[in-house]
């Protein structure tokens, strides 16, 4: 109890506590109440984290154990949290960039009613608390809680303006799909602990790892991880669960936002690279993941070519990044996911705020062809995209630019068409982004006259935040510059080594020389480059045109009809089946054979009711009959 | 005598008693014929005590002997007591009804 890290349960417990005054007092809070208390509560946690940091780096590492959650015979669970380098990042940028957005939400929800409003923090405050317990919990269990957690607090975020029925419907998708991937996570639980025993991550790694201890057969730690990976894929939107991910952006921009682009996509992520030694002792699954991660990024960034909506554009590139952090994990580059997952949170957090800017001026619209030339009306948000879409496309000297190209290097080590498949996607992005930042604030506004003149820059809680991701976008790469640059510039990496160091002691170490990474790294940065000027040239002087879509472009526009795929061998499929049991089963079946056994009991009685004749006589010669009967079978058998 | 004869004789006016009261559907007849098998016990009963009365003397309890046939007695004016309440509603149904037929009198079924 003498560690100071022992009071690290304040962390998720604040903004439970917000949760709980926004949530029972939400017809009594007036907004700015309401605001102060969801957005100080994270900003409370954030100082805990920053000092937890600190801490941690100082080599103060820690388990602090609380209660006993589950206890039967030899399994034990406890209510542990586990703070060290990884949870420690984990908490800067989720209490960090929850912080901003919380801000910016003060002011971008400022149209609903007070107990909506307060409703909507008490929401974003219970996802805080839940994403917290999952990366700080030192078991499974814990982490299952914090999974399950932020699950429910994205289906009623997604669903926030429940009355508008499609927004219901995306909302669903989102819970059902992660509800698949939760029952591979699950699995993997079970699998644990009838194999290893424990659920403990100190446990398992060192049963894992102890080539001694270890029973594991090739077998189990392959399903282990796979079942693992499936619950990944849930969470984190890969193939082929990623479909909920674009619909999810029926929510609130902020929301999406915080959700689903910064932290809670990344629970995947945070969780394969927690379990590190198990996918380093698990090469086929490594692999697996490397391939899905890649068939993301690349499927996604294709789609998101095509896309129209501001918030859809977004959401296609997030899944198309996530894909690059699972490549990260499949080549075994864990700082590599890590750093992306940190630098993503900036950017994409910050795209998905000024893209709710832009929203927020042009009065709800989201489809880019109507918007155009919103440069000079809103500077602020046109210079901090413009800087989150040049980190994005992984342009030097920003934070994009390191992250993506320690992954693509990594890739490049495991194999060469790894990292051109990555490349493409690269391209693919820069282009994608430079549509969107082109058709939104450069050529001429081509939206209604009304909504021109409504044109503004969004008022400061909105701005600041925005300027502050900007900053952390350019600069938050420099923490890992690579080798190359500068001795010992990667400090992210020897900051988490402690965390990787089993993994790394397995993998086997092949650094590329200097020359190849100039080269990879020039290649890419050109490819960008030049696709990033191209879409600037043709989409900046964008006309609308009438003409519809032929060819390979019906195709992405109709996102390679992946939904209508899902929906023929799916959905329709087990609602016809649910047709069949509702119409035929329930009502011949289950309805026949009730009302049948009430049918044969009145038919029945109706029978029985007549040898109740009512002569005496009648009853008399039963009785002498029955004790006839009595007498043959008492003298005769 | 020996016992048989006895339990014969009761089987006997027992089973005349049982077949009376089936087929039969004057109820004065049917009335007569739960007397004979009432009677008919008694008769076992009376049978059973003489049988068992040495060896109850063996055991120097002579009460035994005589218990059985008083029991009988009491039952003999029970059963009086029964006929004359089951003779009085003979009388009353034929009052009402100038019927003794039983199967006349089922009118109260439904």
């Amino acid at each position: 109890m003498n560690n100071v890290l022992q009071m690290v349960w304040l962390i998720p417990v604040l903004p439970l506590i917000g949760f709980l005054i926004n949530g029972l007092g939400r017809k009594n809070l007036s907004r700015s109440v309401s605001g102060f208390i969801g957005s100080g509560t994270v900003f409370l946690s954030f100082l805990v984290s920053v000092y937890v940091f600190f801490n941690v780096r100082s080599g103060n590492t820690h388990v602090a154990h609380y209660f006993d959650f589950i206890n039967v015979t030899a399994l034990k669970i406890g209510f542990d949290f586990q703070i060290d380098q990884l949870t420690s990042i984990f908490l800067l940028i989720i209490t960090g960039v929850g912080f901003l957005i919380h801000v910016y939400s003060t002011s971008y929800m400022h149209d609903e009613e007070p107990k909506d409003f307060a409703k909507y923090f008490a929401y974003l405050n219970l996802f805080v608390f839940s994403m917290l317990l999952l990366v700080m919990g030192a078991n499974y269990v814990i982490m299952f809680i914090g999974w399950e957690g932020v699950g429910l607090c994205s289906y009623l975020l997604i669903g926030f303006w429940f009355k508008n029925t499609n927004y219901n419907i995306a909302a669903k998708k989102a819970f059902i799909m992660n509800r698949i991937g939760d029952l591979g996570f699950l699995l993997a639980v079970f699998w644990l602990i009838s194999k290893v025993g424990s659920v403990d991550y100190h446990h398992v790694f060192e049963f894992v790892s102890n080539t001694k201890t270890n029973r594991l057969t090739t077998f189990d730690i392959t399903g282990i991880t796979m079942l693992l990976f499936v619950g990944a894929m849930g969470k984190s939107a890969q193939i082929p669960l990623y479909t909920w991910l674009p619909d999810a952006m029926a929510g609130p921009t902020p929301v999406s936002a915080l959700i689903h682009a910064a932290t809670m996509v990344t629970a995947g992520i945070y969780m394969i690279a927690r379990s590190n030694i198990l996918y380093t002792m698990a090469p086929v699954t490594q692999g697996v993941v490397a391939i899905v991660g890649l068939s993301t990024a690349i499927l996604a960034a294709t789609i998101a070519l095509k896309q129209n909506d501001i918030k859809k554009v977004l959401a296609y590139s997030t899944v198309s990044q996530l894909g690059y952090m699972f490549l990260a994990l499949g080549v075994g580059a864990y700082t590599g996911a890590v750093f992306h997952v940190m630098t993503h949170a900036f950017f994409k957090a910050l795209l998905f705020l000024g893209a709710g800017s832009v929203i927020h001026a042009m009065g709800g619209e989201q489809d880019i062809r109507n918007m155009g030339g919103l440069k000079k009306y809103m500077s602020i948000t046109h210079i901090t995209f413009l800087l989150a879409c040049l980190a994005i496309a992984g342009m030097p000297p920003f934070s994009g630019f390191f992250s993506k190209d320690e992954i693509l290097a990594a890739a490049f080590e495991k194999n060469p068409i790894l990292w051109g498949v990555g490349v493409a996607g690269a391209i693919m992005t820069a282009f994608y982004m430079f549509r969107l930042y082109a058709m939104t604030f450069l050529g001429k506004f081509r939206g209604s006259h009304e909504q021109e003149h409504h044109l503004h820059e969004s008022p400061k809680a909105m701005t600041i935040p925005l300027i502050i991701l900007a900053i952390l976008s350019v600069i938050g790469g420099w923490i890992g510059i690579p080798e190359i640059f500068m001795h010992g510039g990667h400090r992210l990496e020897t900051f988490l080594e402690p965390v990787f160091a089993q993994s790394n002691a397995i993998a086997e170490n092949s650094h590329l020389s200097h020359a190849t990474e100039y080269m990879l790294m020039g290649i890419s940065v050109a490819a960008a480059l030049a696709a990033l000027v191209f879409a600037w040239s043709k989409f900046s002087k964008y006309q609308k045109v009438e003409k519809e879509e032929t060819g390979i472009g019906k195709v992405l526009t109709n996102k390679w009809y992946v939904d209508e795929l899902y929906d023929a061998i799916i959905v329709k499929p087990l609602l016809s089946i649910a047709k069949y049991f509702n119409n035929i089963f329930e009502k011949k079946g289950i309805d026949g054979f009730v009302n049948g056994v009430g049918k044969a009991v009145n038919y029945g009685s109706r029978q029985i009711r007549l040898l109740q004749t009512g002569q005496v006589g009648t009853y008399v010669l039963m009785m002498v009959l029955g004790i006839l009967i009595f007498f043959i079978v008492q003298l005769f058998l | 005598m020996e016992i048989k004869w006895y339990i014969g004789l009761a089987l006997a006016l027992f089973c005349t008693g049982i077949v009376g009261v089936l087929t039969r559907r004057n109820s004065i007849i049917i009335f007569m014929c739960i007397e004979l098998m009432l009677n008919s016990v008694n008769l076992l009963l009376v049978a059973f005590s003489k049988m068992h009365a040495a060896s109850a003397v063996a055991i120097s309890n002579p009460n035994v002997v005589t218990d059985a046939q008083i029991f009988v007695f009491f039952i003999m004016v029970v059963a009086a007591a029964e006929v004359s309440v089951g003779l009085a509603i003979i009388v009353m149904l034929y009052r009402n009804t100038h019927s003794v037929d039983v199967n006349f009198l089922n009118r109260l079924k439904n």
